[in-house]
Parts: C-alpha cells; structure tokens; sequence
C-alpha cells in the first residue's frame, strides 16, 4: 500500500527573493532519488504539501510548469509557522514535498480555445506554471489568443519580473500588467485594479473563450461582475481555490465547500460549480 | 455463513484459547462507564452494558497515533528525511462491539478507502480487526439505529453476530474471518434448525423497542444551498459551546489535524482527532476563516452528515443513530430534531437554490 502521507525528500537548490518587501521568496528544489521526480507528474494548476520536516505541512501551488524538467519550483508568502521557517532555511537543506495534488486547469477542455488569465497578488504562481506549459512551443499551437491580465500593489510586488518582460516582447501573448499605483516615473505598463484593466482589456466573450481567475478574495469578488457584463460564462470561468488543508488527499475534513474538497475535487472549479455549492473559501 | 451454539460456560475457555491467535479488546467497565480496552489475560469482556459511553473507533482510528518518524540529527544520513513507522498488524478481535458502532467503520471506510488514496493507518488496523458483535436487547431511549440505516441486531461490518439466550450465545458467523475466531476458540456446535427462527425473533423484539426516529427521506433531492441557506441555524446554533463532544463521541466523525512533535533532535508527525467544531480547524493563516462563526461550525456538522455524505457516497446519512451525541451534548442539541428541520424544509420544497 503505497502511504499518502509520506513525503519525497527533497533539496533546496535556489532560494531568490521575489517582491520588495522580501515576504515572498521562491524555492527551487531537486529530489534526492531522482525517479520520485517522475512519480511526482503533475499539471498546471495542482498543488503540493511542502513538508518541513519538524514544523508540518503548507499546501502551495506548484509555479513550475511540467514543461521544465529537473526542479520544481514553489513561490511561498511569509505568513504562518511552517512558512516562516522555510523562509530561514538554506540551500542545501533537506524537506520533503507530497503530491501532486488536486485538479488543474481544464487543458484538456481549453484545446484550440482562447485563454484568458486573470491574476493578482502572489496567486500568480498557477498561472505561471500555465503560462509557461501554453508558450511550449508544441503545445502554443493547440491554444488560440493568450491574454494575460496580472495586477499586484506595486511594481516591486510582481512576480516574476523578468519573465513578465520577455513575455511582454513576445507577439504571441497578450501581456496586461497593471499596479493598484505606482510614483515611478518609467513604469510603461498599465496602472488600476485588475478588475478596471479586465473590464477594459478582456478579449470578448464567446464559446471560444475561457477565463482563469486567481487571485485574492476582493480581486474576484469584483472581477465577477465585470466577466458577468462582458458575457462570460459561468461554466468557462475557471478559478481555484484556497482553504486551510492538512492531509491534502480529501481525507482530514476541513478544507470542503459543501460536498466537494477543495484539495481532491478542487482546488479549480468552474463559477458554475461553484455557484451550487456553499461558499465556504 | 453458518450459525453456532457457544455455551456460556464454555466462553471463558474458548476466549483464552482464542487469545493466542488474536489480541481480544472488549468492553470493560471502569468507575461508572463501560470503555473498550484491550483485555488482559484471562479478563472477560463485561457485556453488562448498554452501550460504551464513548464509541470504539479509537481501536481502529486512535485520538493519537505516530504517522512518520524523523531525525534532525545532521551527522545522520537520512537527517529530514521522513520514515513510515512499523504497525502492528498481528489479527485482533474486539468484542461485544455495538452493531451501530460496527456498522459505524463500513461508513467511515468510505472516507479512507478510496480509489485515489488509502490511508495505510486506518486500512491496516481495520483489516486485521475481527468484529464480533453483541446484539442490543435493551436499546436506550435515545437510540434511533432502525431508521439511521442500521438496527440493533444489524450485521453490516461484523464478522460474527452474537445474540444473548440465556444459558449460551447464538453466534451467526457471517465472514471467513469470524470463522477463524470462531475456530481459535474452539467452539464448533452447530445451533439447532430454530436457531435463525429465534435470532429472527429477538430481533423484531429489540428493534421493537426502538422509538425514537430520524426522517431522513427529502434529504437526498434537497437543494445543497436552499438547505445551507435555511434560516433555522441560528436557532439550532444558538445554545451551542463548540465543545466537539458530540464529534469526539461519535463513531462516524473521522476529522483530524497533522502535527510535528519534536523533542531534542528527533519527533515524530502525529496524527490527533480534529473536530469542526472548532474555528482554529478552517482558519487561514490570513486571519480568514470561512467558517468563522458558531453558526457555520455548527450547520457544517450537520450538513456533512445529513447532506453532503447523503449526496457523496449515495450510502444514506453519516450517522448509525447510537444517540451518543444525543445523551452527551451539554446544551442539548439533538440531531434527530435538526435532521427532522432539514428533512421537513426539503420536503416543503423551500429549500431550493437562493444566492
């Protein structure tokens, strides 16, 4: 019987700050039996217990893409015990990861359609993966448009900077980042909520074309409605979940909105599931 | 499988023999209650007893138990690395278990034996436990097993059923595994041609005496939100302390919590019983928790049991009407009254989607 809770060992390889206030850092990790690397399969969109040993267990949202091969890579927000701790630690030094876990976005039912990703705050670490796996070369061609429409506080809390940018010189995504405000005087990009920017820079709705909304809770209680006006939907938006998660495997009963688990059922739902169950996220 | 005499003069034998190839738990009365324990050599289980004050899902399902193992040490080569633990796995038997509290563990199983994931401790503890069950003749007023999908002679989950007659036990063996307990005690006397008549009939009398009631019926076509959005959980909730006796009792609540527990240079990750009644189990680190209020801690308890599982696993109500929760609630919450609340809303068809 194969034992769900039993984490593979990892490494730290890399440690990089990601934002200005040094609250989120990103871990890239390698594991030390190179064959749990291939048990570890995962899509865009799933998550992962990071498993610091001695301190427990965070659900985070896997920022690397199946495309890249050899790390995984998880951007974490400073916030509790464990993630503190993790915060200190080193490269070099030795955890565990459990998963994959969850759902992804719907790949499968996205082929040949339009994407748009709808993004704020440090919840652009899904999205990055999926960016990412889209721009692959063999799979570019099974996705139409690609918008993506990012938002953080400032220019300094983005993720994933220079990503952004080059993402930015490319013709084939349509790159829409923005920043509640900003004083510099350079910044060349878009400045407003990201429900201001959606409104204004969402490609039309249509079957063809499907949303992905991540983000805090004020992003999308606000971005809804502009998706509502511009005629999306409620089965093509997509949009993942957080809840407090322990066992990860739909067993330990606490993360679940009505009858479904965010960490087995979910953590992406489309708006119309979700519209039928009780919204305890 | 087959129906057997074990003379109860011959029980206290065949139970020492049967201890050298099972490890025997049975109820044993310490102070004022009843309580399964594992029996020491030659002890007898007490079957003067109504039902356990507390249920017996800590023999397969412990408040506590050891998940995984680690060092810190970093002079050791596995330094963070964490390790699976050995189990003991040898076969046991726990008896004059309550049809309901064994009906209890097929309802729970749903939970950790699953085509995606099995959870190893739970698995393995359940299958090398042999369930030998004692039939209800005196149920308490605050059973409602008969209409909570179970009933007090009720086989689902046992092995062997055990009915009291007297001079002797009627023991219907209803598993290979009963049989080899059956075997290992030694007791091979095959009831007489009435036996199952008599069984039959001491059945219909103990579920007879049966009265009180859950309706459960509109729960299943009950609209999941017309349900969470009725306006009786304020009343429901109002008296409520968020104790989490009444999940801690009860044999079917199967929430827990995952902790690292580390002393000097080496710990262990643990496993401990969690309960929804408390806000610390939903609580974000952000400070958000969605389901921050009594009310929402109250209405998931009975939502998950009466709903979401109903609608889930198509296996009726997450419950086995034992009343433990019932008897042990210090406020007085009853959830037959509350299922009745549900089961009424959604028959009155109010209970439809409202945003």
């Amino acid at each position: 019987m194969q034992n769900p809770y039993l984490p593979y060992p990892v490494r730290i390889d890399k440690i990089a700050v990601e934002t200005e206030d040094k609250n989120l850092k990103t871990f890239t990790f390698s594991f030390l039996n190179p064959e749990d690397e291939t048990r570890f399969a995962y899509k865009a969109g799933q998550f992962a217990e990071l498993s610091v040993t001695g301190q427990g267990e965070i659900p985070i949202g896997i920022a690397s893409s199946p495309t890249e091969k050899g790390f995984v890579m998880f951007t974490v927000n400073k916030v509790g015990r464990v993630s503190s701790f993790l915060h200190a630690m080193k490269p070099g030094d030795i955890m565990g990861i459990r998963g994959p876990m969850g759902n992804w976005y719907p790949w499968e039912k996205m082929q040949g359609k339009n994407v748009v990703i709808i993004g704020g705050g440090f919840a652009f670490t899904t999205l990055r993966s999926s960016i990412v796996y889209m721009l692959q070369p063999e799979n570019r061609k099974n996705f139409g448009e690609i918008h993506v429409i990012y938002g953080a506080r400032s220019p300094g809390m983005l993720l994933y900077r220079e990503e952004l940018a080059a993402w930015e010189r490319r013709d084939d995504i349509h790159m829409h980042i923005t920043v509640d405000a900003t004083s510099d005087p350079n910044w060349k990009y878009n400045v407003g909520f990201v429900p201001a920017i959606t409104e204004k820079k969402a490609p039309p709705a249509g079957n063809d074309t499907y949303a992905i909304v991540c983000g805090p809770p004020i992003m999308i209680k606000f971005t809804q409605p502009v998706l509502d006006r511009l005629g999306y939907a409620h089965g093509q938006i997509i949009m993942s979940l957080e809840n407090r998660m322990k066992c990860g495997i739909g067993m330990c009963g606490r993360c679940n909105i009505g009858k479904e688990f965010v960490c087995k059922d979910g953590p992406v739902f489309t708006l119309e599931q979700l519209n039928k169950t009780p919204r305890e996220y | 499988m087959k129906m057997i005499t074990i003379p109860k003069k011959e029980w206290p034998a065949g139970l020492a023999k049967a201890a050298g190839s099972f490890r025997l738990f049975g109820p044993v009365k310490e102070k004022e209650f009843h309580s399964f324990k594992r029996l020491d050599n030659g002890q007898l289980p007490d079957f003067s007893f109504l039902n356990t004050r507390l249920s017996p899902k800590h023999l397969v399902y412990p408040q506590s138990e050891v998940m995984l193992t680690y060092s810190l040490d970093e002079s050791r080569a596995d330094h963070h690395i964490m390790k699976e633990t050995a189990a003991d796995t040898t076969p046991r038997a726990v008896l004059g278990i309550r049809p309901c509290d064994a009906k209890a563990f097929v309802l729970v199983r749903m939970n950790f034996d699953t085509p995606d994931y099995q959870d190893p401790y739970w698995l393995r503890a359940y299958e090398s436990t042999t369930f030998v069950g004692l039939g209800c003749e005196s149920p308490c007023s605050s059973c409602f097993c008969t209409t909570a999908g179970c009933g007090p002679f009720h086989e689902e989950g046992l092995d062997v059923l055990l009915a009291d007659a007297g001079d002797h036990f009627l023991a219907n063996v209803l598993t290979e595994k009963g049989a080899a307990w059956v075997a290992a005690g030694g007791w091979t006397q095959t009831a007489d041609a009435k036996a199952g008549e008599r069984l039959a009939a001491m059945r219909k009398a103990a579920e007879a005496k049966i009265t009180s009631e859950v309706q459960t019926k509109n729960l299943n076509a009950a609209e999941t939100t017309g349900l969470y959005n009725a306006s009786f959980w304020e009343e429901v909730s109002f008296a409520c302390i968020n104790c989490g006796t009444c999940t801690y009792s009860c044999p079917t609540c199967w929430c827990f919590d995952i902790q690292d527990e580390t002393r000097g240079k080496s710990g262990v990750r643990m496993r401990h019983w969690d309960s929804c009644m408390y806000p610390l189990f939903t609580l974000h680190g952000t400070g958000h928790n969605p389901r921050g209020t009594k009310l929402h801690r109250v209405r998931q308890r009975f939502m998950h049991k009466l709903k979401y599982f109903v609608d889930k696993y198509d296996r009726g109500i997450q419950c086995v009407g034992c009343g433990r929760c019932v008897r042990l609630c210090p406020v007085n919450i009853d959830i037959r009254r509350v299922c009745g609340m549900m089961n009424s809303l959604a028959a009155s068809g109010e209970a439809c989607a409202i945003d």
